[in-house]
């Protein structure tokens, strides 16, 4: 696939990224700060500070900085802004994050044995077009030395799954 | 001279056939963590770290900080024959490492790299061997208040020398305390911010945070750069070695610098990676031939491993006497301290010398060890990295959701560690600083007990953080640098003014 030189260029602002994050922040700000006054923030008779006390001074300073990020990236909104990433560079991390939320899912249902040898198997088949023996042998191989060296050698189990259970694990 | 008869114990238990052994395994482990993208020193002690459980106290440190030893060794590899930095402090090396590889000097590089790396480390081993011991005997007589203000300093100091923005700074600063926050108050049983779910009791570990920021977090901006390994190969010949050892001669005023600016930058946590630039600048700035900097100069490539690793390896110092890490990898070992049971401080020297002194000695050994490693094997480390990604980039993962996974045998920390991955990458993207948040998630108890039991004393008073000169001080030291980064601003108002 061509691209011309513009389309390899083209790609996010910073804009939105830097709003979101910084009103996630915040929003995590008020959070703390909304806990600390419901466990209590002041002091107790004869006991001392209460649980909220010290959380509490953490929110305000995460919702003043937050906020403080929040006004510079409102106050630039208009203004040309650094590019976040092109869109090349989002396509590439998207083709990394999308099977790697996928593989995660899956080890929360299927164990992480299964899981690796999928994700591998498809890092291997269709990123990296290496042919079938390869593939198989890494992506069984792998899931094996880990089983090999947490469940037998150092005795700490893993998370299984249906298959593994089948299996008689 | 009581230093050099611990230091002497120290040999004693660190030279045992076992240890040695788990130095080079860890060594080894090391230079293949510091060597692959998406593992670095700190998330791949954290993955190792449960590993170590089951071994004994003293040989699983040593084995942990020569993994770290390693992975500052293997930073270098991929930067001089990859142009890829595999840690952010090897990003100066690139500078002049790579061209002298181009120039078909890969193995001059190398044992340049390699040695400085050494002396850097070897020197900030001794500043260690020293300082640390009066450091300790000094902040025995500290308070909650004085701890509290030891604590305060090292988190301002992120602020007033960090590159990033000093808001963004502050803010991941207070995230890492909120997050340390979750979970029960150990003070009050009291539960703050669970939302009465399960998962959330325990709190969030920064081990999680750790794997899931550098880890995942790493392995996605790998990707967005679309990695093409174009690397130089190399093997290392014995008279390229001894050559190169007499030219490093000639630049020992550089690696003084270097070696300075790396145990300051070290000890306050500055981190390696400033200290890699700033000795880059101070050694082009010093030099005759200006111009050849960039180009392939022995002496640009000197200064930031010398410095590198003069930084990493202090960075053990205010870990081990004040319980403070000056680094995030420093801040992994801390947390690997505190599961076996060991409270990093002043105390820590005199319940327990054996360990201390053992670990002291391993850095040592550890480092001799690991320069004879490292220049016999790197033409090994240089094949792996010409795996291509396709194949190591899903293996890394599978390596950090077992390493989550193994922590506390909960798969919520799984999810957790993609959901930090993400935010590791837009934070990288977005020029917020990573080390503060990890250290605030690492120290936000710590940190919350000293103020809690200084309020305790004062009852509710902040007249106690100004009781005597030394809080006084250390209070005053940390709003200077809480307010560094007014200064360019003001300055250049006042001249706007005039």
């Amino acid at each position: 696939m061509e691209r011309s030189e513009d389309a390899a260029q083209a790609g996010m602002s910073n804009r939105w990224p830097e709003i979101l994050v910084a009103l996630f922040l915040f929003a995590i700000g008020i959070i703390v700060v909304n806990d600390s006054i419901r466990v209590g923030i002041g002091w107790e008779e004869g006991e001392g500070p209460r649980a909220g006390y010290f959380p509490f001074y953490i929110g305000c300073i995460l919702l003043i900085s937050s906020g403080w990020i929040l006004f510079g990236a409102l106050a630039r909104f208009k203004k040309a802004q650094p590019q976040f990433a092109s869109w090349v560079e989002l396509k590439s991390v998207m083709q990394m994050l999308v099977p790697l939320t996928v593989y995660i899912v899956a080890v929360v249902y299927l164990g992480i044995y299964v899981s690796s040898l999928v994700l591998i198997a498809f890092f291997m088949k269709v990123h990296g077009k290496f042919g079938i023996v390869a593939t198989t042998l890494t992506a069984v191989g792998v899931p094996l030395a880990a089983f090999m060296l947490f469940e037998r050698w150092f005795l700490v189990p893993l998370p299984k799954g249906p298959i593994e259970l089948m299996l008689g694990f | 001279m009581e230093e050099l008869n611990n230091l002497m114990h120290g040999f004693s238990v660190a030279l045992t056939l076992p240890n040695l052994g788990f130095m080079v395994l860890g060594i080894t482990l090391g230079i293949l963590i510091g060597v692959l993208p998406g593992l670095g020193g700190a998330n791949g002690i954290a993955i190792l770290l449960p590993l170590t459980f089951s071994m004994d106290q003293t040989s699983a440190i040593i084995m942990l900080s020569c993994i770290y030893w390693g992975a500052l060794f293997g930073g270098a590899i991929t930067s001089i024959l990859f142009n890829i930095p595999g840690e952010p402090w090897s990003v100066a090396t690139t500078f002049d490492g790579f061209p002298l590889a181009q120039q078909g000097r890969a193995g001059a590089a190398l044992t340049a790299a390699f040695t400085s790396s050494f002396v850097g480390a070897f020197f900030a081993v001794l500043l260690i061997t020293f300082l640390a011991p009066l450091v300790a005997k000094f902040a025995l007589k500290f308070g909650a208040a004085e701890m509290f203000a030891v604590q305060m300093l090292t988190f301002c100091s992120f602020v007033g020398m960090s590159k990033e923005p000093p808001a963004k700074t502050l803010a991941v600063m207070a995230l890492g305390f909120a997050l340390a926050a979750v979970g029960m108050d150990t003070v009050t049983g009291t539960l703050r911010m669970t939302f009465g779910t399960t998962e959330l009791l325990k709190g969030f570990d920064f081990l999680i945070a750790v794997i899931g920021l550098f880890g995942i977090g790493e392995i996605l901006l790998t990707m967005e750069e679309g990695l093409a390994f174009k690397g130089k190969s190399a093997k290392i010949q014995l008279n390229v070695v001894l050559q190169t050892w007499k030219e490093l001669l000639r630049y020992w005023k550089t690696s003084i610098r270097s070696v300075l600016v790396g145990c300051w930058m070290g000890v306050t946590p500055g981190g390696a990676t400033p200290a890699s630039f700033m000795a880059y600048g101070l050694a082009r700035r010093g030099a005759k031939d200006k111009d050849s900097f960039g180009k392939g100069n022995v002496e640009g490539v000197v200064a930031p491993e010398t410095a590198a690793h003069a930084a990493g390896t202090s960075a053990l110092l205010p870990m081990l006497t004040l319980g403070i890490p000056g680094s995030p990898t420093a801040a992994v070992l801390l947390g690997g301290l505190l599961i076996w049971g060991l409270q990093p401080g002043p105390l820590l020297f005199q319940e327990k010398p054996d360990f201390v002194w053992g670990l002291i000695a391993s850095m040592y050994l550890g480092n001799i060890v690991g320069l004879i490693v490292v220049l016999t094997t790197v033409p090994w480390w240089a094949a792996i990295l010409r795996i291509p990604f396709s194949v190591i980039g899903p293996i890394i993962i599978v390596i950090c959701a077992i390493g989550a996974y193994t922590v506390h045998s909960s798969i919520f920390d799984v999810v957790m560690m993609l959901v930090f991955g993400v935010f590791g990458y837009l934070f990288k993207k977005l020029r917020y600083p990573l080390a503060p948040l990890v250290l605030a998630l690492v120290l936000g108890d710590m940190a919350e007990s000293s103020f809690r039991q200084s309020m305790l004393l004062s009852q509710g008073s902040l007249d106690i953080f100004w009781a005597n000169p030394l809080v006084a001080g250390l209070m005053l030291l940390s709003f200077v640098m809480l307010l560094w980064p007014i200064v360019p601003a003001l300055k250049h108002y006042l001249r706007g003014r005039s």
